[in-house]
This record gives structure tokens, C-alpha cells and sequence, in this order.
């Protein structure tokens, strides 16, 4: 099923409860359009995390409709939901690094997911990335010996190894010293201008500055409000081309 | 050119349904710490100890049937000793001369007294002190049938009104009842304990589900498929179940060996024809790869049931 013409992500009139509880998000309605980078802010508790759980297909909504990818995921028969998640980045607020495993492997784990890259490759690809996110020192640490910021570094390499189409992330900024905070940005910038739409969840409004043309989603008790117009009109820049393997 | 620059896009399609050698790492490394080996390690050892019983019972019916196969008792059940043998060698002539005979023979004086020493003591060997039948012993071509039965007595009476005509094969019929149902109860215990293995590998698929759920959530989050994850955990109980099964396999075999060793010094002909052949060990053998399947198996299902319940 199509979505809104050019949007990735389309959600309309979607609405979310736990059990029997009140709504946690009530009437969310926007389109995110590719190569665009998006902001969701909002106080603790407004329901950010289970916005961006309904978007890495953590959760189906109470009701309301979701396209993804040109498909209606709600409909979508469980079976087919992983390969909807493979095009899907996601740095978990509290990193959810595989403890067993060292840095290198939990890295490496989107890659071995995918079945199609070669070990040689996978050690390459990883090693690169640990080098940028400055933790190429510490491949064979397990999570358990990383700092919180260690780990969350980790968590972010993890989400972009693969070169998702979306990249979510939850506070990716949480545990980590300023100069690291502005490092990682640029990195999701990198990753956005390679075609990579960005949603980062943030309650710290100093980030917001730090990426000009970024468009801001601002959830208040459940429902969404549109500073800065991202809901009702397309991105205010150009899109980013559209890669030939897309 | 930033690593996101040089790498491929990967995800859409998918390639492999495992995760190749990693996938050893993705649980964590509880073997023999666990009760699961420990389990399959016992389930094994009976499951062989059974199994042996079972073929060894098989092989000693077969072999005491061969033995007997066709065997007919005469019996010429004459108080006078002149009456008595006159008798039975016309009963002999009739029987050597007839085409559905294949062998007959007297059993001597010296054989009967044998028989009967162990109740009856000396006075078995006294000239005779107590009258004892004469007895033939003879292999009809074919099956011995009631009917085949029913002519050779009408036939002797007609020679030896006093002799009696028994199948071999009817007197040992009660102790080849008791061989099979003790067969029946070995294979019997052998599929319980296959299902206790088998239900022994299902509440540790489910507790290590339980145990690994935060990274079986990842590994969906991921774009891990239900395959993928069954897999790693299929692997897992494979070497648990094989590692347990040699144990239980070594185990098994040196009761078998002491069990056979004990039968053996009983020097009865009949439990000399239970032994083991070539074939029968080769089955014994296979035990812990029956394990292994059926642990495969097992864990395969328990998870991919217990995943169909996550998102």
C-alpha cells in the first residue's frame, strides 16, 4: 500500500496504549521524507521512545496506520517484518549491546544478519567503523568493561554499519562528553547526506542548533506539535539523490 | 571517505538463513555447566543399557528358534522295558524311513540318566529303578503345524501305541511369551526415553529462551529472521546433546560389557545365543546422533513456537 507521494515513513492518525492504560501517543500524523534529518523532542515521559519503538517496528500501534517503505506494516505479516528492520538503524537509549559478545562482534552483528558480506569484509567494514567512533582500541572489550559512553558509541556504530535507509536513534547523545556529542552528529550528518533519513530523540535542545537544516517534531503528553512545519510541508531543503542501489 | 562512504548498503536482501560461525557466540558458553548434558548423558546411558537388552532378548529368541525349528519329541511311555523298546525302534524305523523327516535319533540310556541326575540324584544312573520314557528326538522338514502333528502320532500309533508326539517349539512357547514382551517393555522404555529426552530439551530450549531474551530481542531488532535464532539455538542443544550422548553412550556400553560379562559365566545355551552382532552394535552406536536429531529437532520447534510470540 503507498503512503503520501516521495515520504519513507507516514504515519496517520496513529494512536498507542500499553494493556488497558490511557493512550501514550494519541492522533500522531507526519510523513518523513527521505535523506531528511528530524529531531523529536520532548519532555520525559512524552512518549518519544514509543514513538521510535513504532518506527523500528518494535510495536504495533493501537490503531491509526503506518506506511513504511511504500507498505502498510500494520497488515504486514510477521514473516516479512525482517526485512523491513534491516533497512532500519536503531540506537536503543540504553545501547542493548549483546553482553557476551565483544565490541568487534556486536558491531559486526547487522553485517552477519545480512548473510552478505564476507568475514574479510565484515572485519574490514568494522574496524573502520570502531576507528571512527574512536573505539578501535577497544574491539575485543566486552560491554561490560565499556564506559556508558563507550557503549553507546559502540550502540551507534552497530546502527550505521550497515547503511540503513532509516536511522533511529534515542538519545544517542545520553552518555557521552560534549565534544563525542558533536562527533557522533556529524557522523549521523555524514551518514544523512549519503541519503540516510535521521530521527534522533533528544531532550537537549543545544543539539538542535548544531544541525541547521534539521526539521523538529516535538511531542507533548502523547500528541505532536510542528515547530518548524516538518508535519505540513515537504523538507526545506533538497533531498538528498537518491542512490542507485535504493 | 568515512567508513559510511565505503560500505555497502546490505540490508535489503537476505542471503543466508544462519549466522555463520558467529552464531556460536550469541549464547552464552554454559556447556557442561548446565544440566542439559548431564540429562541427555543419562537418558543415553539407559536408552543404550535398553536397547542392548532389547536386541540381545531379539537375538536370543531368533537363535533359540532356529535351534528348535521342526524339533519333535517322541515319547514312548511304556512301564515294561522290553515293550517299551521294541516299540520305540519300530517308532524309529517308521520315522527314518519317512521323506518329512530330516534327522531322528534315539537319546541314549547314558542321556536321559543325565538329564535326570540333577533330580533324582544316583538313583538316575540305577539300571531301572525308576521307568523313564524312551525318547526320540527328530527335525521335520518345513513348520511343525498341529496338523503335521495330528498325522505323525496316528501314524506311530499304529506302531507304538504307547508313544506321545510333542512340538519343541510348545513347550518353550511360554519362555518365547516372556522374551517378547520383555522385548516389547525395552522398546518401550527406549521411546519414554526419547521423550523424556526429548521433553528435557524443550524446558532448556525454554529457559534458555527465557535466560537470552534481551538478545533475541536484538537479533530481531537487527532484522534477525525466526530461522536465524532457531538456529543458534538448535546448535547449542546439538552440542549439549552430543557431548551428553557420548558420555551416556561410554556409560551404556561398559554396562552392557559387565551385564554380558555376568550372563556369559552362566553357561546356559540359551542366554549363549543373546549375543551382539555387528549390526546390533552399529545401532547402539547411533544413539547420541539420535539424541543430536532429536534435540535439533526438538529445540527447532520449542523456539520457533515460543519466537511466533514475540514481534
Amino acid at each position: 500500500m503507498s503512503g503520501v507521494a516521495g515520504g519513507i515513513v507516514q504515519f496517520d492518525n496513529v494512536g498507542l496504549r500499553y494493556g488497558t492504560d490511557r493512550e501514550v501517543l494519541s492522533d500522531i500524523t507526519f510523513t518523513l521524507y527521505p535523506g531528511s534529518f528530524y529531531f523529536l523532542t520532548g519532555a520525559s515521559g512524552a512518549g518519544k521512545t514509543s514513538l521510535l519503538k513504532l518506527l523500528y517496528l518494535a510495536q504495533r500501534p493501537s490503531r491509526g496506520m503506518i506506511t513504511l517503505f511504500d507498505h502498510d506494516v500494520i497488515t504486514l505479516p510477521r514473516a516479512r517484518l525482517p526485512e523491513f528492520r534491516r533497512r532500519i538503524g536503531t540506537v536503543f537509549q540504553d545501547f542493548r549491546l549483546v553482553p557476551h559478545l565483544s565490541a568487534f562482534d556486536n558491531v559486526a552483528l547487522p553485517l552477519r544478519i545480512s548473510g552478505l558480506v564476507g568475514e574479510d569484509e565484515i572485519r574490514t567494514h568494522v574496524h573502520d567503523m570502531l576507528e571512527w567512533v574512536g573505539l578501535d582500541q577497544r574491539a575485543e572489550a566486552r560491554p561490560e568493561t565499556l564506559s556508558g559512553g563507550e557503549q553507546q558509541r559502540v550502540a551507534i556504530a552497530r546502527a550505521v554499519i550497515a547503511r540503513p535507509e532509516v536511522l533511529v536513534a534515542d538519545e544517542p547523545t545520553g552518555n557521552v562528553d560534549p565534544d563525542m556529542a558533536l562527533r557522533l552528529l556529524r557522523l549521523f550528518e555524514s551518514l544523512n547526506r549519503l541519503g540516510t533519513t535521521v530521527v534522533v530523540a533528544t531532550h537537549d535542545v543545544h543539539l538542535l542548533r548544531k544541525v541547521p537544516d534539521s526539521l523538529i517534531m516535538r511531542l507533548d503528553k502523547g500528541r505532536l506539535s510542528d515547530p518548524t512545519g516538518a508535519l505540513r510541508y515537504p523538507p526545506r531543503r533538497p533531498l538528498a539523490p537518491v542512490e542507485a542501489d535504493r | 571517505m568515512t567508513p559510511l562512504a565505503r560500505a555497502r548498503r546490505h540490508s535489503r536482501r537476505f542471503a543466508s538463513n544462519t549466522l555463520g560461525a558467529a552464531a556460536s557466540r550469541l549464547l552464552p558458553q554454559t556447556r557442561l555447566s548446565g544440566p542439559m548434558p548431564w540429562v541427555i548423558a543419562i537418558m543415553s546411558a539407559l536408552t543404550v543399557i535398553a536397547m542392548g537388552a532389547g536386541l540381545a532378548l531379539a537375538n536370543l529368541a531368533a537363535n533359540a528358534r532356529a535351534e528348535i525349528a521342526g524339533g519333535v519329541t517322541v515319547q514312548v511311555v511304556e512301564a515294561d522295558p522290553a515293550t517299551r523298546d521294541r516299540q520305540a525302534e519300530r517308532a524309529l524305523a517308521l520315522l527314518g524311513s519317512r521323506d518329512d523327516v530330516a534327522e531322528v535319533r534315539r537319546v541314549s540310556e547314558a542321556e536321559l540318566a543325565a538329564l535326570l541326575e540333577p533330580w533324582l540324584g544316583a538313583a538316575a544312573q540305577a539300571q531301572d529303578a525308576i521307568p523313564t520314557p524312551a525318547l526320540i528326538d527328530l527335525r521335520l522338514r518345513g513348520a511343525v503345524t498341529q496338523s503335521r502333528l495330528d498325522e505323525l502320532s496316528a501314524a506311530l500309533a499304529v506302531v507304538a501305541p504307547a508313544a506321545r508326539v510333542d512340538a519343541q517349539a510348545g513347550w518353550l512357547a511360554p519362555v518365547f511369551a516372556a522374551i517378547a514382551s520383555l522385548r516389547w517393555l525395552a522398546l518401550a522404555l527406549v521411546v519414554l526415553l526419547a521423550g523424556t529426552s526429548a521433553a528435557a530439551v524443550w524446558l532448556a530450549a525454554r529457559s534458555a529462551l527465557g535466560n537470552n531474551r534481551d538478545t533475541i530481542e536484538v537479533i530481531h531488532h537487527l532484522g534477525g529472521t525466526d530461522g536465524q535464532i532457531a538456529t543458534i539455538f538448535q546448535r547449542a542443544m546439538a552440542l549439549d546433546a552430543l557431548s551428553g550422548g557420548v558420555a551416556g553412550l561410554l556409560a551404556g556400553l561398559a554396562a552392557i560389557m559387565l551385564l554380558g560379562r555376568q550372563f556369559a559365566a552362566l553357561g546356559s545355551g540359551l542366554v549363549a545365543g543373546g549375543g551382539l552382532g555387528v549390526l546390533d552394535w552399529i545401532a547402539i552406536a547411533l544413539v547420541p546422533l539420535a539424541g543430536v536429531v532429536l534435540a535439533m529437532v526438538t529445540a527447532r520447534l520449542t523456539v520457533m513456537a515460543a519466537l511466533r510470540r514475540m514481534l
